[in-house]
């Protein structure tokens, strides 16, 4: 079976929720008191989608989105994006619209752009209306959820809908690729064009 | 912000993003910011094209020929990284190679009686190089065999060569060498500026030498990498991994003071609050009254549309024009990539001419090089003081980086990195220090 690595970045202001989603996808797992995002370089899982394994490799910000000094290397080949903002904190989803911007200066052309509105266990206390958000992702034609990281809601479904998006052949990996820098010396490393 | 921090650094250049990076790993508690809106400073890729024209005060936009402004990234200080150099070491202590790509330039020229000739430094192409007659490539092919056997603790090696005693110049006479391999040996393989190394001991030319073997033999073709998107992309590498490691970082800070008491760093001043920190790393720019000129450097980026001539339309190289060849003191260099390296729009080449300035007319001084590029589409000139700090440090614990020079590789560069550490912690710097000290891939199969 096919595998194809797919670069993930994430979004989103500082305390939505994006690294919760992560480690609910990847690890199952939840964390109330998690850190401000610090000390994850990636994380990795690997999904079957129809005939393709799909591995993600998902950039968190390493909290350089606190001061928005997100480089712009964090978006450069990246398949998707996810874009985060808190249902319970309108302001989180008024800057979305700055994010989205971000990511058209500095993403790659084809990202799929996928909005999740989180904390969505925290009804009560809403206030940004689902369809207000599904709307806007409407409008920039991204994919849409609620989610919820505490009680695992749409968190696996979010990246089915991401896999879903992605374009089926190799088409939008690039001609002549580099490659990565290893400790040994080896032919095999030498798989420059 | 108004916090207090072990060290704070100030500009994202490379040297600082690296020492950002070691700082945080070891621990300390590091505030990273920059004036700029972009991370690099000095060593930044300048994106997208429009940018690059107002930074050079050209009038007007591009034009429609330069493609989409996106699509460039380009250097303001052209280097290369040397495959089995330090900077490579430091990538890869650290893993900040999984954030890159790499590609291996194409191919190293050298330029002898106004034309270029690849640089041959294996046996196999000194044999079949035009740069030398039959008699002399015997003789260059002993030396080489020489230099690859040298071990400067095995007197067996060294053919009555005292490694520190022998001056290089009487290396090449004891095997004979002409004038142009002199030249080519000390400027396109050893990557000497100047011919002063002659006279001294010939030890470190042999490891100059030794180090561009072993770095063309690790992937053949030159022994220089470059990464993918430019050489920007590096210093944003090492500032992700010292945010990992818990480093905070702000763009577009204006630094208003560098907050001393009794002759000691103990905080800085931006836009009206004070953070504060027992040490400062910073590069001139932040420390105007602590460093002294100490030279210029002429650095003109040219765009063209073809590939250079006799380079066997190559995708990458860089040409040395040694100081012999038009009655200078120091090398010309010329570094070469394209939009196979994601920093130009398709079909584009950025040719980039340094040398050190050595008299009034540094443009005049680089007219060689330009006429191996011709016709050049756009041209974008500066010439740039370098500095050095006149205050190590000692006692004020501001450490100030030194100016980028004409170098075309890295390895002046993380001396610097080196000493600024040595100083900064009165302990040797160690690459085992750049190791990351946690597990921080996290998921299936990592």
């Amino acid at each position: 079976m096919a595998l194809r690595e797919l670069k993930v970045c994430l979004l989103g202001d500082t305390g939505v929720g994006k690294s919760s989603i992560v480690w609910r996808f990847v690890e199952d797992s939840f964390d109330p008191n998690i850190n401000p995002t610090i000390g994850a370089s990636f994380m990795t899982k690997t999904v079957q989608y129809q005939n393709e394994l799909h591995k993600f490799l998902i950039w968190d910000t390493a909290g350089q989105e606190r001061f928005r000094a997100l480089a712009p290397m964090y978006y450069r080949g990246s398949a998707a994006a996810i874009i985060v903002y808190d249902i319970t904190k309108e302001e989180t989803f008024s800057t979305l619209k700055n994010w989205v911007k971000e990511l058209r200066q500095h993403g790659p052309p084809n990202i799929v752009v996928a909005i999740a509105g989180n904390k969505c266990d925290l009804n009560d206390v809403r206030e940004v209306l689902e369809k207000d958000a599904k709307d806007y992702a409407d409008s920039i034609n991204a994919v849409f959820v609620e989610t919820s990281a505490k009680n695992a809601i749409n968190i696996n479904e979010l990246f089915l809908e991401i896999s879903r998006r992605i374009p089926s052949s190799n088409a939008s990996a690039a001609t002549g690729k580099g490659f990565k820098l290893r400790r040994q010396s080896s032919e095999a490393d030498h798989r420059c064009c | 912000m108004n916090e207090e921090y072990d060290v704070i650094v100030l500009g994202t250049g490379l040297t600082e993003c690296i020492l950002s990076g070691i700082m945080s790993v070891n621990g300390k508690k590091v505030l990273h910011m920059d004036r700029n809106c972009y991370y690099g400073g000095e060593s930044a890729s300048i994106t997208p094209m429009e940018d690059l024209y107002k930074r050079f005060n050209i009038p007007g936009s591009p034009p429609e020929s330069m493609g989409r402004g996106r699509d460039w990234n380009v250097d303001l200080v052209p280097k290369f990284l040397m495959a089995n150099g330090q900077l490579v070491k430091m990538l890869l202590y650290t893993e900040v190679t999984r954030y890159l790509d790499f590609k291996v330039v194409e191919g190293s020229f050298v330029y002898k009686g106004g034309k270029i000739y690849k640089v041959p430094s294996t046996e196999t192409e000194a044999l079949a190089s035009s740069l030398m007659g039959m008699f002399e490539k015997r003789r260059f092919k002993k030396f080489l065999n020489f230099v690859a056997n040298f071990n400067e603790n095995d007197p067996k090696t060294l053919e009555g060569v005292d490694p520190k005693k022998t001056t290089m110049l009487e290396v090449y006479k004891k095997f004979d060498l002409g004038q142009d391999v002199v030249d080519f040996t000390g400027h396109a393989l050893a990557l000497y500026r100047t011919d002063e190394y002659l006279q001294q001991p010939c030890l470190e030319t042999v490891n100059r030498i030794k180090l561009y073997s072993e770095s063309l033999a690790r992937y053949g073709k030159s022994p220089y990498l470059y990464p993918l998107y430019g050489l920007g992309e590096l210093p944003q590498g090492f500032a992700r991994l010292s945010a990992i490691y818990g480093g905070t970082y702000m763009l577009n800070k204006q630094i208003e003071e560098l907050v001393i008491e009794n002759g000691k760093i103990v905080g800085v001043k931006s836009e009206g609050e004070i953070a504060r920190c027992k040490q400062l790393i910073c590069d001139p720019s932040y420390a105007p009254d602590s460093v002294t000129k100490v030279g210029q450097v002429i650095r003109v980026i040219c765009i063209l549309s073809h590939p250079i001539k006799n380079t066997n339309d190559a995708n990458s190289c860089q040409i040395i024009i040694p100081q012999n060849q038009v009655n200078r003191k120091s090398d010309i260099y010329v570094c070469m990539i394209s939009s196979a390296h994601n920093v130009a729009a398709q079909g584009k080449y950025i040719a980039i001419v340094s040398t050190t300035v050595e008299t009034n007319d540094p443009e005049g001084e680089i007219r060689p090089a330009l006429d191996l590029l011709e016709p050049i589409e756009q041209k974008f000139v500066s010439v740039c003081d370098m500095y050095a700090p006149s205050d190590l440090g000692t006692d004020s614990q501001i450490f100030i980086s030194r100016t980028y020079d004409a170098t075309t590789h890295f390895e002046t560069t993380c001396n610097d990195i080196k000493d600024i550490y040595k100083r900064m912690t009165g302990s040797e710097f160690d690459f085992e220090e750049m190791k990351r000290k946690k597990e921080d891939i996290f998921g299936d199969n990592q």
